[in-house]
Order: structure tokens, then C-alpha cells, then sequence
């Protein structure tokens, strides 16, 4: 017996996924109701080492293609069949008890604060280019979205953005989970200098001239009101320019 | 008329209009002709009117940008409007592009997180049955004089009509077996008497007898009364490791003390 093993046996035998702390308190408790060396080396397991076995764990479930995997999912592991048994499994137990799918203008919405949290809804509003009063009412009452706090600036707008629920409902580990996190997390669209020698007509410079820049996230993006940038002053090295927010 | 809106579902907003007639361009969004693509948006609108849908104020203030945009291109270039405070020329174009693009990427987001949605349907938590350790109900052993004392008062119900009978194997202790199985599946516990409610006649009473005894010795059901005298109860035994068939009379796996005491000697 070793910790994987043991941890594999209270995951399978748990009511509810459990979090590497969880586990932890298992450990510990056994430990101490135990006379057992072998219970009592495992009292003080740390998180780190916890984790590295799960993720060993996972993935030997993974490599030997069993019907059931090991996932994470928001901060808490647990087993889950694999999709393709569901027919069988739903027979069984029945459909899961799960609200109904979410409307396309409600996954853009969801999209949009999952990506760029926090945000404010001026700000959702500007990339869908449409009021979201209604989507994000919905998205509220699910509990999927809540407000995280107020952004700084003028009238001190809600900021939203994801709970835990909102991992749960898409089976994410967490927010860097989320695909091509990257990418759309930061502000990518930045205009190229070429773009005004552009002839009429044709709308845009192609798109190899189009250069991608990266923020870093809110901590020191700036908010609309930061007006004053050198924009002016290096007009011919766009990749270090500040990034503009329209 | 005017009382029948309908909302434009097809086109959530303006982007929405926009992305699609790029793609019906089938070109690339920065390639796109944004003149063009005015004249196209602003058709749609006016289509939009005329059946009446109702327009969100969104389209409006596109169509116009695209208007201004429009205009602007029609202005040769040394000519065209320079507005203050962006020397620079913060190109309205580009800025409906930049809008385009980011837009596309979270509808792409969107369209990942709905597969990711559905997905999700399909896959179902393992989950421990919640096990109950609350205390039962304080149980009593039941001696094989118990039961033979009950099924005796159960005969009592046939001591005239039976012994007339002419024997008739009607019943067997294997179809027994199976009626009691299937019963304590349904229910939690089974009083003793309920297993001969139906019991026409005293040999099947002696079946059914022997049956749950058989069922006793395969560890099957455990039977108990909650005080001294009271009815007897028949409930399904703990889960075995392996559930035995009911037939081969093999020893099973050791299973939990069975509450009967067999003290017949």
C-alpha cells in the first residue's frame, strides 16, 4: 500500500469530489485514530505531494483506458465515467439532473466574463456590441456569473465574473482550464501602423501585417479613463506601445 | 401588424449581422470590403423594417457607422476628415475590424464552451452510495423454536381441509426461493405472516417454510423481531462480497453474523 493507492480508495469510496485538502484531513484523522505505522506515516501529507499523486493517479487511469477517469474539477477531484457509456449508465440512473442548455447569446456572455474576468458590463457590452441585461439576469440566477466587486472608475460599475459553478458545469479544473486561455484572455487585436496607406476600398491591411499584442490582465491594464498615453511619442514601434482599449 | 414583433433571433446584434455577411463573402475578415459590407448591412435593416421585426437600437448605430465609414472612402484621401485629438487617424475602419475580430474569437469561445456543455451531459460522477450506520432498530435473535412457533400458528389457519388432500408437488422449495427473494427486494422488511398470506394449503405453507429456511442458511436474509413475541421480520442480508446464486447450496464467502441461532440440538 502506498498514498496513491490509498488515496484512489477514498476517492472511489467518497460521497462527493474532494479537494487536496480533504484528503488531507483523511489522512490526518486515520493517522490519529490509528495505531498502524503505515496510517501514522501519512499525518502529515503536504498538498504538493497530494497533488503530484493525483495527477500520477490520473494518469494511469488515463493510459490504461479504463471506462472511468480521474478528473479535477474546479479544485476538487472525483471519478467520472467516460462519455461514451452514458447510454448505458443513463438507463441506470437516469438523465443527470442538470439545467437546461444555456442560449447562444448566454454562452457568447459567458464566454466573453470567463475570458476577461473581471469586467464590467459596459465592457461585455462593447465586445457583443449589444445590450446583455437579459443574458446576464439568466446567467446570474444560475449562479454561473456573480458580481466580484466594483471597477475603479467613474460610478463604480459591478464587476462579474465566474464561480465554481461555473466550472462544475463545464467540467473545468480551473479558469487556465478553459480553451485557448491564452490567447483570449489577453487583448490581441492591435492595429498595425500599415493600415493607414491602405487604399480605399479595401478595408484593412492583410492580415500578416496585423500584429497580436499581449496585456497582462487587469492588475495593470488600464481602464478607459487612461487617456494620457505616450501614443503620439513612438509611432513606429507598435509592439511596445501601451495597450489602447476603444 | 405593428402589435406582431418578432425578434430577429437569426442575429443577436449588429456583429452578429456583420460576421455573417463577411462569411457570405467568404473572405477574410481583414480583407473584407467594408464599403460594400455597408451597403449589404444596410439592405438587411431595411429588410428587417419592412417585415417589421423588431430592430434593436444596436443595428441603427452600426448602420450608421457604416454609413460614416462609407462616406468617408468616397472622400479622396487628403481630404477626408481628421478628427481632433487623433492626428494619428484612429481609422474608424480599423476599429470596426478590431470590433469584428475579437467578436468572432468569443462566438468561437462561445461555440467551445457549448460543445464542452454538452459534453458534460454525458459524464456522470461515481458516486459511494450514502451508507447508513444509524443504529437499528434494537433486534432481537430469533431461536428456530420462534419460527417454528410461528409457522405453526400459520398451519393452524389449514388443520381441517389439508389432510384430505391428495399430495400434488404443486409447489417447490426453488420457486419459493425466488417469490421470498423477489419480495424482501421490494421492501426493506417482510413480516413472517406476509409470506403466507397467500398460501392455500398447508403444504405450501411447509414449502415456502423450508424455503426461507434454505434462504437462512445461504446467508441470504436475516430474520428478527424488535421485541420478545412479537412478529418476526425477514429483511435481505448484508451485501456479500459476491452475490451467490441462489441455487448451489456452496458455502458463500463469510458474511456478517446471521442473527439466527440454530440451537436445535
Amino acid at each position: 500500500m502506498e498514498l496513491k493507492t490509498i488515496i484512489e480508495a477514498v476517492l472511489f469510496n467518497s460521497q462527493k469530489p474532494l479537494s487536496p485538502k480533504e484528503l488531507r484531513d483523511v489522512l490526518a484523522q486515520t493517522a490519529e485514530n490509528s495505531e498502524e505505522p503505515l496510517a501514522k506515516s501519512f499525518k502529515k501529507t503536504k498538498d504538493e505531494e497530494l497533488i503530484t499523486v493525483l495527477e500520477a493517479l490520473a494518469q494511469e487511469h488515463e493510459a490504461a483506458a479504463r471506462t472511468f477517469r480521474l478528473v479535477c474539477v474546479a479544485g476538487a477531484w472525483q471519478f467520472v465515467s467516460q462519455p461514451e457509456y452514458a447510454p448505458w449508465i443513463k438507463t441506470l440512473v437516469g438523465e443527470k439532473s442538470r439545467p437546461g442548455r444555456l442560449s447562444q447569446p448566454a454562452l457568447e456572455t459567458l464566454a466573453i466574463i470567463a475570458y476577461r474576468q473581471p469586467l464590467t458590463r459596459a465592457e461585455i457590452e462593447q465586445i457583443r456590441g449589444v445590450a446583455v441585461d437579459g443574458v446576464m439576469q439568466t446567467l446570474l440566477e444560475r449562479g454561473i456569473v456573480e458580481q466580484t466587486g466594483r471597477a475603479e472608475v467613474v460610478g463604480r460599475p459591478s464587476l462579474y465574473g465566474t464561480t465554481p459553478a461555473f466550472l462544475e458545469y463545464f467540467g473545468l479544473r480551473g479558469l487556465e482550464d478553459l480553451p485557448a486561455a491564452d490567447e483570449l484572455r489577453k487583448i490581441p487585436v492591435k492595429k498595425p501602423e500599415a493600415l493607414l496607406t491602405v487604399e480605399p476600398g479595401l478595408a484593412t491591411a492583410p492580415p500578416e501585417q496585423l500584429a497580436l499584442q499581449e496585456v497582462t490582465p487587469r492588475e495593470s491594464a488600464p481602464t478607459e479613463d487612461a487617456t494620457s498615453e505616450p501614443r503620439n511619442t513612438s509611432p513606429a514601434e507598435p509592439p511596445t506601445e501601451p495597450p489602447a482599449r476603444a | 401588424m405593428s402589435e406582431f414583433k418578432v425578434q430577429f433571433e437569426i442575429f443577436e446584434g449588429p456583429l452578429d449581422l456583420l460576421l455573417y455577411l463577411v462569411k457570405k463573402e467568404e473572405v477574410d475578415i481583414y480583407e473584407v470590403n467594408l464599403t460594400k459590407l455597408a451597403t449589404e448591412f444596410i439592405s438587411y435593416v431595411d429588410l428587417m423594417r419592412q417585415l417589421d421585426l423588431d430592430i434593436a437600437g444596436e443595428f441603427l448605430v452600426m448602420a450608421s457607422t457604416l454609413m460614416y465609414i462609407k462616406s468617408r472612402e468616397l472622400l479622396p484621401k487628403d481630404l477626408q476628415v481628421v478628427v481632433e485629438g487623433e492626428e494619428d487617424g484612429e481609422d474608424p475602419r480599423w476599429e470596426l475590424i478590431r470590433q469584428l475580430v475579437e467578436y468572432k474569437k468569443f462566438k468561437d469561445a462561445a461555440g467551445r464552451l457549448q460543445e464542452m456543455e454538452h459534453a458534460q451531459e454525458n459524464v456522470y460522477r461515481r458516486t459511494a452510495p450514502k451508507l447508513s450506520f444509524d443504529a437499528p432498530v434494537q433486534r432481537m435473535e430469533v431461536s428456530i423454536f420462534d419460527l417454528v412457533n410461528a409457522v405453526n400458528v400459520i398451519l393452524k389457519r389449514f388443520a381441517t381441509t389439508d389432510s384430505r388432500d391428495v399430495f400434488e408437488d404443486k409447489w417447490t422449495v426453488s420457486e419459493k426461493i425466488e417469490a421470498i427473494v423477489n419480495l424482501i427486494r421490494e421492501r426493506p422488511a417482510v413480516k413472517f405472516s406476509e409470506l403466507f398470506a397467500e398460501a392455500t394449503s398447508r403444504t405450501e405453507v411447509v414449502v415456502t417454510f423450508l424455503a426461507m429456511l434454505e434462504l437462512i442458511r445461504l446467508k441470504q436474509i436475516v430474520i428478527a423481531q424488535t421485541e420478545e413475541f412479537s412478529e418476526i421480520e425477514i429483511s435481505q442480508a448484508p451485501p456479500q462480497p459476491i452475490a451467490p446464486p441462489p441455487e448451489p447450496p456452496a458455502e458463500t464467502a463469510p458474511a456478517p453474523a446471521a442473527e439466527l441461532n440454530l440451537r436445535m440440538n
